[in-house]
């Protein structure tokens, strides 16, 4: 489980998270909508402690992930993320790409991290890429390789942070349809996305941010559906 | 009649003016300069890398004092540093052979040129790139070993053979310490033979020689890497 409590994140004197409060049990999948710059992304990276915080506390599994004694090398393992830019390591093949972890972080053998990077790579649908280099792919590839690279840590929880974004529309299906095949298979997952209709389809519950807030968080019937805050009204209606 | 005397006079200078001995003391000079631009590059490259990863993580005062040295190894002409170190180490109680003060003075001059090529390198590479490596549980030497460094030195490969040859050529100025490297020998041998045209062009073909396979293996590489 994953329970942010009164979270308070500033960038010098700009305050970007207001006082979050959220629990995300295992096996949910909640979708974060919001307009650009409401702190979206900023509260992902501050779940697997990419950026620290300045006020309550977030715990991953009763992990304090901010606590002065916590290793967050470990925590991490738990928790897959996976970014706007696809941020393939170009020096590496596909299959290099994911082995990486498994192998230096994990331990594992080279040829178990192959092993694992093999099978993964062939669940997102990339089993005849495996010789290829990052560079060589479209933009959906490498999204789905970078999607590959963080489920071969066998990780918990994932975090997608608009990763369809940066995607010419027709690949944002491929990438799609891979995370709802995730969240099928039982995926814990928080996903911010611009893509309504998808949160909509595959999200158990929707939280709509604003300026640092989270000012309406519910089943998707009711926060998309018919939503009761003048502004997630406005804002659904401008993405529309 | 007695220009043609001279001229015999002077092709016999030619002939005995430079012998095959000659060459080999040539090539052993050659030796000499590789020995020490070989020294220089690489243990200059390794403080480079270090000093630039100091420059592109810290902002404390410390690295702005390094960024300030380095700066002006950069920028007084070699030839200077060279003299002024050479006079300076018997003053603090250290005497050194012209070898080894021009290879000390050489590797700092050598840092200093790559620690800006590796800081540049060190911040091509994307910060969300590093924090995605970072995020699937790699630490920080993790990240910089297996992602950073490779990356970054792809971008600063072309940079960095830059310093380096420039570094063999500017090796030669090593002779004002005395040191007998290829430039050294070369005006000795003039002195002696005064046919400084031939010595010359034997001396830059030893230069070509010592770079060629610097410049090619580098080009080879990023050819390599780019697939
Ligand atoms: N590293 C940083 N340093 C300073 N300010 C930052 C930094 N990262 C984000 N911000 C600021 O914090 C605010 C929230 O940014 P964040 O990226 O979390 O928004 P977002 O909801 O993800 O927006 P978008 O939909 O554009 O991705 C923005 O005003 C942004 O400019
Ligand atoms: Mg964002």
């Amino acid at each position: 489980m994953i329970e942010i409590n009164n979270v308070s994140k500033s960038f010098g004197s700009l305050e970007v998270l207001k006082g979050i409060d959220l629990k995300v049990e295992k096996g949910e999948v909640l979708s974060v909508i919001g307009a650009s710059g409401s702190g979206k992304s900023t509260l992902l990276y501050c779940i697997n402690a990419l950026e620290p915080i300045q006020g309550g506390e977030i715990r991953v599994d009763g992990i304090d992930v901010h606590g002065a004694k916590t290793d967050v090398n470990k925590l991490r393992r738990h928790i897959g993320m996976v970014f706007q830019q696809w941020n393939s390591f170009p020096h590496m093949t596909t299959l290099e790409n994911v082995a990486l972890a498994p192998r230096i972080v994990l331990g594992k053998t080279k040829a178990e991290a192959r092993e694992i990077a093999a099978r993964q790579l062939d669940h997102v649908g990339l089993g005849d890429k495996l010789d290829t280099y990052p560079t060589n792919m479209s933009g959906g590839q490498q999204q789905r390789l970078a999607i590959a690279r963080a489920l071969a840590m066998e990780p918990d929880y994932m975090l997608f942070d608009e990763v369809t974004s940066a995607l010419d529309p027709e690949l944002v299906g491929e990438v799609l349809d891979t995370l709802k095949m995730l969240s099928e298979e039982g995926m814990t997952m928080i996903l911010v996305t611009h893509e309504i209709p998808f949160a909509r389809d595959v999200s158990d519950r929707v939280a709509f941010f604003r300026q640092g807030v989270i000012e309406e968080i519910g089943p998707p019937s009711q926060v998309i559906g018919d939503p009761t805050s003048e502004h997630t009204k406005q804002f659904l209606s401008n993405v529309r | 009649m007695s220009e043609s005397i001279n001229i015999a006079a002077q092709s016999a200078s030619f002939f005995t003016g430079f012998k095959l001995n000659d060459l080999w003391y040539l090539a052993g000079a050659a030796g000499h300069t590789l020995m020490i631009a070989a020294l220089a590059i690489s243990i200059g490259t390794v403080f480079g890398v270090f000093f630039g990863w100091v420059l592109s993580v810290s902002r404390w005062a410390g690295a702005a004092t390094l960024g300030l040295v380095l700066d002006m190894f950069r920028s007084v002409p070699l030839i200077i540093q060279l003299i002024l170190f050479f006079n300076f180490f018997p003053i603090i109680g250290l005497p050194l052979n012209p070898f080894a003060a021009g290879t000390i003075v050489l590797v700092f001059y050598t840092a200093a040129l790559v620690a800006s090529v590796a800081r540049g390198g060190i911040e091509s590479v994307p910060v969300t790139t590093r924090k995605a490596a970072r995020s699937l549980g790699l630490t920080y030497w993790q990240e910089l070993f297996y992602i950073t460094f490779p990356i970054g030195c792809r971008s600063a490969l072309p940079a960095w053979t830059g310093v380096a040859l420039g570094v063999l050529k500017d090796s030669a100025l090593v002779s004002v310490l005395g040191y007998v490297e290829l430039l050294r020998a070369s005006q000795i041998l003039i002195t002696r033979t005064q046919q400084p045209f031939i010595i010359l062009a034997i001396a830059g073909a030893f230069y070509f020689a010592l770079s060629f396979p610097i410049a090619r293996i580098t080009e080879r590489l990023e050819r390599r890497w780019q697939s």
